[in-house]
């Protein structure tokens, strides 16, 4: 009789527990459902994303540490260096390899890009890999070690050889040092550039103060306009907006040029200055760093404006009174209140403008001077000027990393799920 | 309780936005030292604005408040002293509850030693204690709007404005807090005007109401007389409910008169409220609760001029009280509510019935324009 109900317990708690996992599947199985619908409705955004985005760009930041010239042009001798130790020089098998790569290259015709990869790391290399095809004797009776070194003494140095072995491939770390103003030695360990090389972290040290600075001076010349707006009724806000958001409406380059004949010496502002006897000679206002700032602050205002407009328009104004009455001065209740309930505006308004800075090219190349070029300039100065894809990349990578650190640090301090775009 | 002295004078006070409408229309009221003063009305009836002139977040277009005696018009929001709990009880969502509670301490300089001691007995006080380091959003609506409560009484004002500080509430929630801050209030003695749309909120909270329409003040009584003996028309609409015949007066003499009512043509006996013309349009207010009811043809014991016939329509039974829907000549939804200890009395739907009540409780007022 006992036995018989703790029977039927049980199978009454193993039909519980299948009731259970049959929940749990039809509870998954709902939610999988709405997953896929989910996906299916981005699926359109994200295959174009990753053809037109993620591939192409992908593909021209991996030239920065991709390095597979050499292995290709150079294979024989590249190979020989592999287990070369560095520490003498390299064994007479590599000189002959290097006699017969040089060879086979000036028969394929490849050997002026073997040069030009070469000389990035040595300047001077071009001419040492040239004159090797020039005057290399037609029939090898002596070592070709001793050939090399009658050709150019530099064959017998060390460092000549490790910037082959450098070059070897298939990954190099070259073209990220050098954005970086460093460099391997022969021992392969890492150095500072030699001084008159040194450019990189002055460029990105400058692209950073410029993008704080501009930033800066967007937060203050946008703070009180946007709470300005934000206290206006809707009809008047929305035309105040619009007018924030005129500059827009304009192409950048036009902006651009726009304040290029505003600035200059004989421009709108320095007649205008002089007939008022402001002056008495033309200021220097264009192709400096404070026309850098004027151009850029203005084309990036909106983006801190229309953020902090968003957020103040959703503090209601109860917040302020209430302080008032609890006896708060207008500074105190607008610092201690006010303020605090902006911070994920000011947040994000301050990430767009100096995420947006950091890559500006074109405002600086046009109204700026030689000393405020930012890190964008030389990207592209690299990839179309002197066609180095590697460097133009590592800066590149450089400049997405600042992005993405930045984006990090501030998701950390505010959270991006607190960011109000407008 | 309230000692005659008043705290707060409105005098002569209006206030205009467009220079045409008067949001308050030339306002006297005083407001005693110690008292709890509702301020009721519809919607848009300047009770609002009323409270945000005193607070300062208004200017009078006309008229002085004095606060003590003293002109307030120079006097900006944050010297005069007044705490003041918001309708969405505006606690700062970037501080902790504690900070919010020690906010008007620590901008008057008060030590930090001094603050914690204060902010913790005000925490007491509204029975949240421990709950200081909290943040408003981690908090129900009825807790915050207690810390609202404590953050404007730490600072020991001698006066609290409170703006429609329950209507986020539930009902239930509502009536706890009616209650909580009434008893608040008898505890420490201090000035409340509450501002409320909610005539029932009014009257279980106030020594005093002020029933605010169109920027004046119609009536300014203790919730009893305001109940019992409205004073006009539209404060026996607006408190309470309400059976209303219209009609023109026929006599009057000593505060007792004859209405006749329009659509029957008959005469009915009232207590005449107001200084009403004979011949001139009135209006005859009934509470439900005051009429009674029996089908027709039985002996009642009422004057010839305190009864009216109808039909029964309707009977709803509400569990303490039973109201019965009468349609007269005149008024097709005429209530009856009777104590449910009547219920078992009540004629059939469909029944003839009669109407009466005593002369006293049959107020007539000018109609309302």
């Amino acid at each position: 009789m006992q036995r018989g109900a703790a029977a039927s317990l049980h199978a009454a708690l193993a039909s519980v527990d299948q009731d259970a996992a049959g929940l749990r599947r039809a509870l998954r199985r709902s939610r999988r459902r709405e997953q896929l619908r989910a996906a299916a409705l981005v699926l359109p955004l994200f295959v174009f994303l990753a053809a037109c985005f993620v591939v192409p760009i992908g593909a021209m930041l991996s030239r920065g540490v991709i390095d597979a010239d050499i292995a290709r042009i150079l294979p024989a001798v590249a190979a020989v260096l592999k287990s070369w130790d560095g520490r003498d020089l390299p064994p007479e098998s590599a000189y002959a390899a290097l006699i017969a790569d040089i060879r086979a290259a000036r028969e394929a015709g490849t050997l002026a890009s073997a040069a030009t990869r070469l000389n990035y790391d040595v300047p001077g290399f071009r001419t040492l890999l040239f004159s090797v095809g020039r005057q290399l004797p037609a029939d090898l009776s002596e070592s070709a070690r001793d050939a090399l070194i009658g050709i150019d003494p530099k064959w017998g140095e060390r460092e000549t050889w490790a910037a082959i072995r450098r070059a070897g491939g298939p990954v190099t770390d070259f073209y990220l040092l050098g954005a970086l103003d460093l460099r391997r030695d022969a021992d392969s360990s890492i150095t500072g550039a030699p001084q008159e090389q040194r450019v990189f972290r002055d460029v990105l040290g400058r692209t950073l103060w410029i993008s704080a600075m501009v930033t800066l001076i967007c937060l203050v010349l946008g703070y009180p306009v946007a709470y300005v707006i934000a206290a206006q009724p809707p009809g008047r806000a929305g035309l105040l907006l619009f007018l924030v958001l005129l500059p827009f409406w304009t192409s950048l380059l036009v902006r651009t040029v726009a304040w290029v004949v505003l600035l200059q010496k004989e421009g709108v502002l320095n007649s205008l200055f002089l007939s008022l006897g402001l002056v008495n000679e033309p200021l220097k206002m264009i192709f400096n760093r404070f026309a850098v700032y004027v151009a850029m602050v203005h084309v990036l205002l909106p983006f801190m404006v229309l953020p902090l407009y968003s957020v103040m328009r959703s503090i209601p104004p109860s917040y302020v009174r209430a302080a008032s009455s609890l006896g708060a001065k207008p500074f105190t209740a607008f610092w201690r209140v006010y303020v605090p309930q902006t911070l994920p505006g000011i947040g994000a308004g301050c990430l767009m403008v100096f995420i947006q800075a950091l890559g500006y090219y074109i405002t600086p190349a046009l109204v700026g001077g030689a000393d405020d070029q930012m890190i964008s300039y030389f990207i592209a100065f690299y990839a179309s000027k002197t066609v180095n894809w590697g460097m133009a990349a590592a800066l590149s990578i450089m400049l997405l990393t600042a992005t993405l650190a930045l984006y990090a640090v501030y998701n950390r301090m505010v959270g991006v799920e607190r960011m109000r775009l407008g | 309780m309230s000692s005659p002295e008043p705290i707060v004078r409105f005098v002569g006070i209006g206030k205009t936005y467009d220079g045409v409408a008067r949001i308050v229309d030339n306002l006297d009221l005083d407001i005693m030292r110690g008292e709890f003063l509702t301020l009721l009305g519809p919607s848009g009836s300047g009770k609002t604005t009323t409270l945000m002139l005193l607070a300062g977040f208004e200017t009078p277009t006309a008229g002085e408040i004095l606060l003590e005696g003293k002109p307030l018009s120079r006097v900006p929001p944050y010297q005069r002293n007044i705490g003041m709990v918001f309708q969405n009880y505006a606690l700062f969502p970037h501080m902790t509850i504690a900070e919010n509670i020690g906010f008007p301490l620590s901008v008057r300089g008060v030590p930090a030693a001094e603050i914690a001691k204060r902010v913790e007995r005000a925490l007491d006080m509204v029975q949240l204690g421990g709950f200081g380091k909290r943040r408003p959003g981690q908090l129900s609506g009825g807790q915050q709007q207690r810390i609202a409560v404590a953050r404007a009484l730490v600072f020991e004002p001698k006066l609290i404005l409170m703006d429609e500080p329950l209507g986020a509430l539930d009902k239930q929630l509502r009536e706890q807090m009616q209650l909580e801050i009434r008893r608040l209030h008898q505890r420490l003695g201090v000035t409340m005007a509450y501002v409320t749309h909610d005539q029932a909120e009014a009257l279980t909270m106030s020594d005093r109401i002020a029933v605010f329409h169109r920027g004046r003040i119609e009536q300014l009584d203790t919730p009893e007389r305001m109940y019992e003996y409205p004073t006009n028309a539209f404060v026996a609409r607006f408190i309470g409910e309400n059976n209303r015949l219209d009609g023109h007066l026929e006599t009057a003499a000593n505060g007792r008169c004859a209405i006749r009512v329009a659509a029957t043509d008959t005469l009915i006996d009232g207590t005449l409220v107001e200084t009403v013309g004979i011949g001139d349009a009135v209006s005859v207010s009934l509470r439900p609760e005051r009429v009674q009811i029996r089908a027709a043809g039985h002996t009642i014991d009422a004057q010839p001029g305190c009864r009216l016939a109808g039909s029964l329509r309707e009977i709803i039974y509400l569990g303490d009280h039973v109201r019965a829907r009468v349609a007269l000549t005149g008024n097709e939804e005429f209530m009856v509510k009777r104590p449910i200890s009547e219920a078992h009395t009540l004629p059939h739907i469909g029944a003839a019935v009669e109407v009466f009540w005593t002369p006293e409780h049959c107020r007539a007022f000018a109609q309302e324009h």
